[in-house]
């Protein structure tokens, strides 16, 4: 057991040499590794922000009542008070045409466009929430509602969802493909890396099976090699990941707000990190035992 | 000790290396191996570690038969056998302690003790003070020397060396032999490859001749 535990220590101790005897060459693996870990990384992490909204936005669906421009107070106030009697409604919030544009207004990129129009362009809004989520109700209300004097365009947002729901799966369906891909160029690259340093190595691979020593004791530094070369370019993924999330949260949570959306993004959650660094990890280990398999065992 | 029954070798294209070989060398025996180039020497040395493996016959080493082993098994056989090389195969990337280490690193031995051995089995060839030194700053006589230590560290009961006096001049070679010899004395049973055989004479050890690949008379 020690051994065997001195091995392993001296095995990884010797990959690490290896790596740091070639710095620039190094660093450019780690790097090459982990751009192509960050494009399905990221999609990742998008993705899990985008659902947990779904998810969040789906547990409460709503219909947006949107008034006519040219529709005055009176309407409005009329349309209100039908909403407020009506048998499914539960609650209803109205969004006054001034206040939508106050909040534009004061939205850094989109302020000196909406202050440069003649006239305000947004409608009076409602927003109502249903007492129940039965679709078939929510058809029959959105009906109800588009039939109301001055009433422009009534919206069901669980529709949306639905479609944003159907969206995202089909994305995370692209993201896995995207990530096969790109863990086979991984592979494939650590593959030609162990090469090298089999070819690099020669002279000491044979003299060591000269000495007596066996496969498991010429594989395993290149194993480790593999390994820590992956989980290095997993480490370049996760901080490329980590800066365009810090980059991406403000003006995304900006975009969110003119929506009305309290929208916060979040850096890729721990398992998922935790994915990705023993995935990379796994594949350059899976790519040495490739290049080993095909160059070292006649 | 070791035993040669009826041994035949041959190299792709129907070269015959040794033919029909009957040989037997017992524990502690010097056995000086000599011949023209091209006799089956460095064949003969080759098949005792597995390096190469008979067309016919059965190769015994301490009653195993090497001829026969599975690839795995082959490592700790060579462990037991102490080899020098024709060119002798040092590690030019790593200095003379860490070159005599190997073996030692291969078979697991734990740093403090192997470092203690290392120094023992430098000390035997008088490379001590040099254990930081890299191989190519060594003289070839040195060089044959490391190799000798790197050899005899693992504390083999067999040796076996392959022209280990080839371009050294007269006194260095003298000095190789005389390192042969110690070891010998104290019990391990020394197989010299040479063509460099009156160098050996004083030795007084029993001496083999190959003649095309067969035992001359």
């Amino acid at each position: 057991m020690r051994g065997w535990l001195l091995h392993h220590r001296k095995a990884a101790g010797q990959a690490v040499r290896r790596l740091a005897a070639t710095p620039v060459s190094t660093l450019l693996g780690a790097l090459v590794v982990g751009i192509a870990l960050a494009l399905p990384a990221g999609g990742k992490m998008l993705l899990t922000n985008f659902q947990s909204f779904a998810q969040h936005m789906a547990a409460t669906p709503q219909l947006s009542v949107f008034m006519a421009t040219e529709a005055g107070k009176k309407e409005a106030s009329d349309v209100e008070s039908r909403l407020r009697r009506h048998a499914q409604v539960r609650e209803v919030r109205p969004v006054p045409r001034e206040e939508t544009l106050q909040r534009f207004k004061t939205s850094e990129s989109l302020g000196n466009v909406i202050a440069s129009l003649p006239r305000n362009p947004f409608p009076d809004a409602f927003i109502v929430v249903p007492r129940n989520e039965v679709p078939a109700t929510l058809e029959a209300m959105r009906a109800d509602f588009a039939k109301y004097p001055g009433v422009e365009h009534v919206q069901l947002d669980s529709a949306w969802v639905k479609k944003l729901d159907a969206l995202l799966r089909l994305t995370r369906l692209a993201i896995t493909l995207l990530a096969a891909v790109l863990g086979m160029a991984l592979i494939a690259i650590t593959f030609n890396t162990i090469r090298l340093q089999i070819l690099t190595q020669g002279a000491e691979i044979e003299v060591s099976r000269l000495l007596g020593a066996t496969d498991a004791f010429i594989h395993r530094p290149f194993y480790y090699f593999g390994a820590l070369q992956g989980l290095a370019g997993g480490v370049v993924a996760w901080l490329a990941v980590l800066g365009a999330t810090l980059l991406l949260r403000g003006p995304v949570a900006e975009l969110a707000s003119l929506y009305g959306i309290d929208f916060f993004l979040h850096v890729l959650p721990l398992a998922d990190s935790a994915l990705l660094l023993g995935l990379a990890a796994l594949l350059g280990w899976l790519g040495a035992w490739l290049s080993l398999w095909r160059h070292l065992l006649d | 000790m070791i035993r040669f029954e009826q041994v035949s070798k041959r190299y792709p294209g129907d070269i015959a290396a040794l033919s029909d070989l009957t040989l037997a060398i017992e524990s502690g025996e010097m056995v000086i191996l000599s011949g023209h180039s091209g006799a089956g020497k460095s064949t003969l040395l080759k098949l005792i570690p597995a390096i190469e493996r008979p067309t016919q016959g059965a190769v015994v080493v301490n009653g195993q038969n090497v001829s026969a082993l599975k690839r795995a098994a082959v490592p700790f056989l060579r462990r037991n056998l102490g080899m020098i090389f024709q060119d002798q195969k040092l590690l030019h990337d790593r200095n003379v302690f860490e070159n005599v280490m190997l073996p030692l690193t291969i078979a697991g031995v734990p740093p403090r003790d192997a470092g203690r051995r290392v120094r023992a089995a430098l000390d035997k060839v008088g490379l001590l003070e040099r254990e930081k030194a890299m191989p190519i700053a060594l003289s070839g006589g040195e060089q044959q020397r490391l190799s000798i230590a790197r050899a005899v560290v693992a504390r083999p009961s067999i040796l076996i060396a392959d022209e280990p006096t080839a371009h050294l001049d007269d006194d260095t070679a003298r000095d190789i032999v005389a390192v042969f010899r110690s070891f010998n004395q104290v019990g391990v049973t020394v197989l010299v490859a040479t063509h460099h055989e009156a160098l050996f004479a004083p030795c007084m050890t029993r001496r083999v001749t190959l003649s095309h690949g067969r035992l001359a008379p």
